[in-house]
């Protein structure tokens, strides 16, 4: 009676399993396939024009902006994070910003994309360009960067920080030397989910960065992205097999950040192993 | 025999709580000396002033005096750094950096201000040398302290502290983790040590305390009970309660 069940269990792990990996292998090949065949030398011109409709310059767009939100959101989600697991550990001001980033994380992309429109675009006078966009992608990714960052350095075991402090080492360079370098496997993979989602966001920067299609010129210049480039070329209607060779692009992409990252954080963390 | 640390009338209080009760203890120089006493007697939370880790939990007051070299450590003139290189520490679980070996060590020296790379070398070789630890890891300096064995990483962290240089060396339960193989080989690295190092050591091995220690003090409820050599301790009890609990009648 028990085999029997088990046996049922066992063989409706194994189907749900089995659906997941077709519904991603199908996804993956019919970009793959219906975008790869799409690609031309022309897509890749340093210049568009609606004639070549070049991802060239997305392509630089999507680097710059990526490089430019995590510049902005590392710094302040590891500070943040570092101030609540090692100086205030509890309090009323920890669960309002707890609170906070738990709430921002669960916010769907477009409202940051409103809220960037309305704060930098208009209010602060950056307009459409690649620091506005860059500015709502690193409030849209801080949380992540933060929790993240946070768990890591809560899973370090108590007695890292002891033998450190007692070899008469400070509090600063205990963190600084011993527990930040600890806890960077753990930080590392939540900056590649930011990473991710800055590559995969387009609503948000439709209304922050903007759609002009040339490259950015400097911090204030529109920058349209990969992500923004596919959905301006299927939205218009007019190159729609460019638009299938750009998703197979951004596919490739995403693959090649995520094992760059994931060697940068063995790397960094190998010395863990 | 000079007298290295010394505490008068020690209290400790977390919160409410009275965890120990006017401990008066003098500890020699270059002996070692073996806390011993039932889980929650104060021992580990005695062993802990002496290097002031207790500054690190919230809530915990002392009062009483500590002296190490006749002075006063809790004094607002003391340098707690200073103080901690001087008393080194050790802990249950083995706890090396998750760095190379060589920067493990090579972290102590640095943080007291040593660059010099040549110099750092002669301390990491010889800090590593004298836990005991040299032949076995000499060629792979290199590689993850994360790869070494439980007693392998015991020795580390003792090699680790020894690295900047203490006279006095607090181990809180350092075999309590690991193998007999690997208890026995710490037991013989701490009696070389006793050459050159005070050594105050938390024990629930009753077999250790006798096998390596020249002082044993027994702690019951954060009262120090009994104090006295080693082996007088263990054969002539002189409290009801010390042989109540060496003859393993509670604890």
């Amino acid at each position: 009676m028990k085999n029997w069940k088990s046996k049922i269990i066992g063989g409706g792990l194994r189907v749900s399993a089995f659906v997941v990996l077709l519904i991603l292998a199908s996804i993956i090949l019919y970009v793959l396939v219906l975008g790869i065949p799409q690609l031309k030398p022309t897509l890749f011109q340093w210049k568009y024009n609606s004639e070549n409709v070049s991802m060239m310059p997305a392509i630089i767009n999507t680097l710059l902006m990526i490089a430019l939100s995590l510049t902005i959101a590392i710094p302040l989600g590891i500070g943040a994070a570092i101030f609540l697991t090692q100086y205030k550990k509890e309090g009323a001001v920890v669960k309002v910003i707890r609170m906070t980033s738990e709430t921002l994380s669960g916010i769907p992309s477009i409202v940051y994309g409103l809220f960037g429109n309305i704060f930098f675009s208009t209010y602060c006078g950056l307009g459409y360009s690649l620091v506005s966009g860059a500015l709502t992608m690193a409030i849209m990714i801080l949380p992540l960067i933060m929790r993240t960052s946070e768990e890591a350095f809560l899973a370090l075991s108590k007695g890292l920080e002891e033998s450190s402090l007692a070899l008469g080492a400070g509090k600063l360079r205990t963190i600084s030397k011993v527990l930040l370098p600890s806890a960077m496997p753990g930080i590392i993979s939540g900056i590649i989910l930011g990473m991710g989602r800055v590559l995969g966001e387009s609503a948000a920067l439709i209304y922050t960065a903007g759609t002009a299609t040339g490259m950015a010129e400097s911090l204030l210049s529109p920058a349209r992205t990969l992500s923004v480039h596919m959905y301006a070329l299927t939205s218009e209607g007019l190159h729609m097999e460019e638009a299938r060779a750009v998703a197979a692009v951004l596919m490739v992409l995403v693959l090649i950040v995520n094992f760059i990252s994931n060697r940068l954080g063995k790397m960094v963390g190998g010395k863990n192993e | 025999m000079s007298e290295k640390m010394k505490t008068e009338n020690l209290h400790l209080f977390y919160g409410e709580k009275e965890a120990l009760k006017g401990i008066d203890i003098s500890i020699g120089e270059k002996q070692i000396v073996s806390l011993i006493g039932p889980s929650g007697c104060g021992k580990s939370t005695f062993l802990r002033c002496l290097n002031r880790m207790n500054d690190l939990i919230k809530d915990c007051r002392i009062e009483g005096k500590i002296y190490y070299n006749g002075l006063d450590i809790y004094s607002p003139s003391s340098d707690t750094a200073k103080l901690r290189k001087n008393v080194g520490m050790v802990f249950q679980k083995p706890n090396p950096f998750p760095f190379s070996i060589f920067e493990n060590i090579a972290y102590g020296p640095k943080t007291h201000g040593l660059r010099n790379k040549v110099k750092l070398q002669e301390t990491v070789e010889k800090a590593l040398s004298e836990a005991g630890l040299w032949d076995e890891v000499k060629d792979r300096l290199n590689s993850s302290a994360m790869g070494l064995s439980g007693g392998q990483m015991q020795r580390l962290c003792i090699a680790r502290a020894l690295a900047v240089e203490p006279d006095v060396l607090l181990l809180d339960e350092p075999t309590s983790a690991l193998d007999p193989i690997s208890t026995e080989k710490i037991e013989e690295l701490l009696l070389t040590l006793k050459d050159r190092y005070t050594i105050v050591i938390v024990t629930h091995n009753m077999q250790q305390a006798l096998r390596i220690s020249d002082m044993t003090a027994f702690f019951l409820l954060g009262e120090m009970v009994e104090y006295g050599e080693t082996t007088k301790m263990f054969y002539s009890p002189q409290d009801k309660r010390t042989e109540d609990y060496i003859t393993g009648r509670f604890g």
